[in-house]
């Protein structure tokens, strides 16, 4: 590999870690964006069957064929800009939506070593880039100067900081166990311990000591993203599609990637943060890239099981749910993984 | 060490321009014809009655300042939680370490708790 890239670096000269970063960039994209056409795809299938439905079948075999058929659709539509809208930030808001959804894919870890930036404050910075998402959808429901945009993005406003504060006091559960920013270190944390050493590598993963931890961290995720049944923001029976009613064509389709993009990443997240990352759930089988993919896999299809199972919740259950129910479990939970940390029974010496 | 933040920037910008290509594409490939009507805000079909921009629920201000509150809260136990195991480590002073940030976090609670009596958390 390396003696591969020899002549290409040459040919580059300086510019050459800028080009090789660019590469690598387009290589986490590029399957990220294919990922997220397929899981549209995916998402009506499943609930499909679920609801005893086939889901689409017509575009291509099997219906396969369909997200590229939806993204040609959406690239030849006009994108209207309401003659009341601040033009500018019209067009800003679903660049911001997007923008952060696929930047924070800079700290994953996909497999040993596998990482864009290795930085030492990995999970400061995704959670910092992940609270960027709320901009583009506050800009949104501004600049579209109408009604149901401007009330939808002041519930997704309230509802994506709300949960936030959940997510937070959980990653700080995390933390004191890890004792690591670095996002490959709180893998590694994960594999160790007396059940790795039994071989049930997969006893000893963040989601069982950090249980309550780790469902509410999944619940902030589905609520942080505005899925169903937190999805009020563009509950179609109340505010119609929130933000994203004046938008048509690709800025539109923006909106519509950064929501999946921003499921991947969640449930990506949790599977790195709870679910081991690359690590296999039994010793005797190596880890690898594929363990991820699975996690991943399996909590994106959590998301679309939720959908297909829970009615809305109304708009107070979810802010008395996040205020009111998260942040007192979250906080005790923090106090209590410190205590527990201090005994002897500590598990993470 | 910084230069590790390279990739993130490089990464940010590739976002930024993720989202500005297509909506270029979109403007140069899709046809362009405004209208009066097509371009009014969308109200169900009316005439828009109003300002869109127009008064709000103050507890979206409350949530927003609650929210820096604890958002904040969460940044200043990130590097406690970072540094606790080695002080677990170093021993007794690890009781110390958790006493304060306890202090810490008690100050919290005690603001958390006058606002859910208040009403600041209640949405009817």
């Amino acid at each position: 590999m390396e003696a591969l890239l020899e002549p290409v670096s040459q040919f580059f000269g300086p510019a050459w870690p800028v080009v090789w970063t660019l590469a690598k960039i387009v290589a986490i994209i590029a399957p990220l964006m294919l990922g997220v056409a397929y899981l549209t795809l995916a998402e009506r299938k499943v609930i499909g069957y679920m609801q005893v439905r086939i889901g689409p079948n017509r575009v291509g075999p099997k219906g396969l064929l369909q997200p590229i058929a939806d993204g040609m659709k959406l690239l030849f539509k006009e994108i209207i800009v309401p003659s009341g809208a601040s033009k500018g930030l019209f067009i800003l808001g679903p660049i911001l939506a997007i923008a952060p959804s696929l930047a924070a894919w800079s700290v994953v870890p996909f497999n040993e070593g596998m990482v864009l930036a290795n930085v030492n404050a990995g999970l400061l910075l995704l959670l910092a880039i992940t609270s960027m998402e709320v901009y583009g959808v506050i800009i949104a429901g501004w600049a579209s100067n109408s009604k149901y945009p401007f009330l939808g993005s002041m519930r997704a406003a309230a509802q994506m900081v709300s949960y936030e504060v959940a997510m937070g006091f959980a990653l700080i559960c995390v933390l004191l166990i890890s004792s690591s920013l670095n996002l490959s270190d709180i893998v590694h944390s994960q594999g160790q311990g007396r059940f790795h050493e039994m071989g049930l590598s997969f006893l000893s993963w963040n989601w069982l000591p950090l249980l309550p931890m780790f469902i509410v961290f999944l619940i902030s995720g589905i609520a942080e993203t505005n899925r169903a049944p937190f999805d009020v923001v563009e509950g179609e029976s109340e505010v119609v599609a929130g933000h994203m009613v004046e938008y048509s064509g690709m800025a539109f389709a923006l909106f519509f990637l950064a929501e999946y993009a921003n499921m991947f990443l969640v449930s990506v997240m949790t599977a790195v943060l709870f679910m081991g990352g690359w690590l296999s759930p039994i010793g005797a089988i190596p880890d690898g890239f594929h363990w991820l993919a699975l996690k991943t896999a399996f909590f994106l299809f959590v998301f679309l099981w939720v959908r297909a199972t829970f009615p809305r919740f109304r708009y107070d259950h979810i802010m008395r749910l996040g205020w009111k129910v998260f942040i007192p479990i979250t906080l005790v939970w923090v106090i209590v993984v410190a205590v527990w940390m201090m005994s002897p029974l500590s598990i993470w010496k | 060490m910084l230069e590790n933040y390279f990739p993130v920037l490089m990464f940010i910008l590739v976002g930024l321009g993720f989202g500005l290509v297509p909506v270029i594409l979109g403007r140069l490939v899709a046809p362009n014809r405004p209208g009066s009507e097509k371009l009014s805000p969308y109200e169900c079909g009316f005439e828009a009655f109003e300002d869109a921009r127009m008064k709000f629920d103050v507890r979206y201000y409350l949530i927003a300042i609650l929210f820096i509150l604890f958002d904040l809260e969460i940044a200043f136990l990130f590097p406690w939680a970072t540094v606790f195991q080695e002080f677990i480590a170093a021993g007794q002073v690890a009781w110390f370490v958790f006493g304060s940030v306890m202090v810490f976090i008690a100050v919290l609670v005690i603001g958390y708790v006058v606002e859910w009596k208040n009403g600041a958390l209640d949405w009817e």
